[in-house]
């Protein structure tokens, strides 16, 4: 096993880094969730003139790894332009499903000029699932949806809706769809980014290649969309625990600086341990799929994994910050926000362990 | 970054594992996939053969039996050895003394000592810990008096492991107690057990077991030749060898292994049916796979051979996961778990010695840096606390 970063890698890891350092800081990300966009288009050219926007749109490269990499910087920033919800994630069904002439599509986004989004979930989606409610019926040589999708997230900037739905003849089909042409419900996540419920209502769908069942397609884009949260949440992981110590050294209570608590400093310990094994998982999961192992049994591992660190490492920041972690002026909340939005996006802790369980008796040593 | 084994690396292990299982004698490895302890003879057995092919050294310097391998041919080794169930080489020998007696001793004890502690012709014990000396090691006690060509041994050691089986003990003695840190006056001795003055005592531990001991040493006459290096050097020696044993600390393998037969039985008793048992076991398989990983980036981290702070991590992790294995075989055998040595019971053998060794596995987070210890060298050397 080899876990360095290419020369490529790292370029892009410190340029990436450095484009969202030199954009945000806490009070100017404040700033901009508030905004009625919650985001930044300024930003979101720049992302597009790094090439960011268009990672994972060649068929013959996942560019998980390269993902993965511009995903721990954007967890590191909290930076909330949506590059995985209205780009990377929607843009990579199009790019294994679509005909020619909708991959073309793919210049605009990459270039950052059209919005994506990904509707899928649906009320009583769970655990990650290809079936879905939303229906398809042909109208001669058309077709038209209808059906709810929530959350879609990024739902409420997009241009245009990736769509899930049923077929008439069995199986999940996949859909483009004009977000001109249907109803939406916007708002905003608890942790300062943006969706939408989209109704559909005999909403004219062109479907994305062929109007064939779409399951396995529907199954890999979750399994990469998980790899990217992951990635994205080992980032916030590592700035909450930086955080933490910060504050650990620099906090006076009792006339010294609160690292002289062992009580403290063996939890931020304890922290330190948690992040390394979800930042481990986060790898297994990206360099599975860049090896073209698109398992969602390993996708459910890492994103276990994360989930716990996540939600230690959430609370643990906190915790050790005291007071000062409630605010929403500090940073560290946000990211205790963003770390449980993680955890609850595509499968939580608790439903991935059930997937877990369903294979459990199926082998004897656990392997990678 | 690629997940996958190198071709090379792949042909290395296959030929691991094919010598593993054809050299190694079945009847060893099932005592071992059974976690029943074994014998002097049994522990010998399997070292010698290791050692005859060349296997029982790996990490030593190649002149002295080591090989030159990769770091990832190193863990390879550990990993495929420990799925075997492949009782491993003597830790005293193969990971303590001889390391250190590799680095720092004279030509002469290099040439007296290396061959039968590869060999184990020589069985080491380790004399570290006092009863006024567990986590705070620097504070020991014992004493070596220079007197001619000899040093005059006084003071005790304890948690001496298998102590009852060894021949020779390596020891930190304080050699300068006025030396203006405590830790500048220690020197790394090595003493034949046979010494007149030394007196082992067991300890029995909470499971009815007895692998440590108390060792007392009085006025115990050693060849000042037995000293390893320089004189108040030892606390040096003594870090390097703590800080060597990277490869196999974490116990992966062994784990494994043991949440194999874990489910194995909760396959037979029906208790994997229970999706409150099976989500701890799921879980505790995760967060093995999360360790096997931190341990390959630790592994091809540390290609300069420095010990690498994060394999806190792994001696932390590893031995929670030992313990977590340990603490599910108990619940699987929920009430045959209670008799012991109970021959001809309804109660099946590995139940009966469940709980024994859930208790003996209560010392993982203690020994080796006991994990209170191993979180302080987080906070202070990784995140600067």
């Amino acid at each position: 096993m080899d876990f360095q970063l290419s020369d490529e890698q790292a370029l892009l890891r410190d340029t990436t880094r450095e484009l969202l350092a030199r954009t945000y800081d806490p009070e100017s990300r404040n700033k901009i969730i508030e905004s009625d966009l919650g985001w930044s288009r300024d930003v979101w050219s720049r992302l597009a003139d790094t090439g960011i926007l268009g990672l994972g749109f060649e068929p013959d490269e996942s560019g998980q790894n390269e993902i993965a990499v511009v995903l721990t910087e954007i967890g590191r920033r909290l930076a909330p332009e949506p590059v995985l919800h209205a780009a990377l994630g929607p843009g990579a069904v199009i790019a294994h499903q679509g005909s020619d002439a909708q991959k073309r599509l793919l210049e605009e986004v990459a270039a950052g000029r059209r919005l994506l989004a990904f509707a899928h979930l649906e009320a009583g989606h769970r655990k990650p699932t290809a079936t879905v409610i939303t229906a398809a019926v042909p109208q001669g040589d058309s077709w038209t949806l209808s059906g709810t999708k929530n959350p879609v997230l990024a739902g409420d900037s997009a241009d245009t809706l990736v769509v899930s739905a049923a077929l008439p003849d069995g199986g999940t089909g996949l859909f483009l769809v004009d977000a001109e042409a249907v109803h939406r419900h916007p708002y905003p996540t608890f942790d300062g980014q943006r969706g939408a419920q989209i109704d559909f209502d005999g909403t004219p769908a062109e479907p994305l290649g062929d109007a064939v069942d779409a399951s396995s397609a529907i199954r890999d884009a979750i399994v990469r969309i998980q790899s990217a949260l992951c990635s994205e949440a080992v980032g916030a992981m590592e700035e909450a625990l930086r955080l933490t110590t910060d504050y650990l050294k620099a906090r006076k209570q009792f006339g010294v600086t609160l690292n002289k608590f062992q009580a403290l400093t063996q939890r931020a310990a304890d922290m330190y341990v948690s992040l390394e094994l979800a930042r481990s998982m986060s790898f297994y999961a990206a360099m599975s799929i860049a090896d073209g192992n698109l398992d969602p049994v390993i996708a459910s591992r890492a994103k276990l994994q994360i989930g716990r660190s996540g939600r230690r490492i959430a609370q643990e920041s906190i915790q050790l910050h005291g007071g000062i972690g409630m605010t929403a002026e500090y940073p560290v909340g946000h990211y205790a926000a963003r770390l449980t939005a993680i955890e609850h996006t595509l499968g939580s802790s608790q439903d991935h362990l059930q997937l877990l369980i369903d294979h459990i008796a199926d082998y004897d040593l656990a392997r990678l | 970054m690629k997940l996958a084994l190198t071709p090379e690396e792949a042909a290395f292990r296959d030929e691991l594992r094919t010598f593993y299982t054809a050299e190694i004698p079945e009847e060893l490895r099932e005592l071992m996939r059974q976690g029943a302890s074994l014998s002097k003879d049994q522990i010998a057995t399997s070292h010698k053969i290791l050692n005859d092919h060349g296997l029982a050294v790996p990490n030593w310097p190649v002149e002295w039996g080591g090989k030159d391998w990769t770091a990832n041919q190193h863990q390879i080794w550990a990993d495929e050895m420990q799925l075997a169930c492949v009782p491993e080489p003597l830790n005293f020998n193969t990971k303590m003394v001889g390391p250190v007696i590799a680095e720092f001793g004279t030509r002469e004890i290099k040439e007296r000592f290396l061959p039968p502690t590869a060999s184990i012709d020589i069985w080491w014990c380790q004399g570290f810990s006092e009863p006024e000396a567990g986590s705070d090691l620097a504070s020991l006690r014992t004493t070596a008096v220079r007197d001619g060509d000899s040093y005059v041994v006084n003071g005790q050691k304890t948690w001496t492991t298998l102590g009852q089986y060894a021949d020779w003990i390596f020891c930190l003695v304080r050699t300068d107690p006025r030396a203006p840190k405590r830790q500048a006056g220690i020197s790394f001795l090595l003493i034949d057990m046979a010494t007149p003055g030394i007196t082992l005592r067991p300890i029995k531990l909470i499971d009815g077991g007895y692998e440590v001991n108390e060792v007392f040493f009085e006025d115990v006459r050693v060849p000042a030749n037995q000293l390893v290096g320089e004189e108040n050097q030892g606390w040096t020696y003594a870090k390097f060898l703590l800080g060597n044993e990277r490869t196999g600390i974490a116990g992966v393998g062994r784990t494994k292994v043991r949440l194999a037969e874990v489910k194995k039985h909760a396959k037979a008793t029906g208790l994997l049916d229970d999706p409150l048992f099976a989500a701890r076991l799921a879980e505790a398989e995760n967060e093995l796979l999360a360790l096997e990983l931190t341990q390959s980036r630790v592994v091809s981290d540390s290609a300069d051979g420095q010990p690498n702070p994060a394999s806190s991590v792994l001696k932390m992790r590893g031995s929670q996961l030992q313990q977590v294995a340990t603490e599910l075989l108990v619940e699987v055998a929920g009430p045959d778990a209670l008799p012991v040595d109970g021959d001809d019971t309804a109660s099946p053998p590995w139940a009966q010695s469940s709980a024994r060794r859930y208790l003996n596995y209560r010392k993982t987070s203690i020994y080796g840096g006991s994990n209170e210890v191993q979180r302080n060298i987080i906070a202070s050397t990784i995140l600067g606390l």
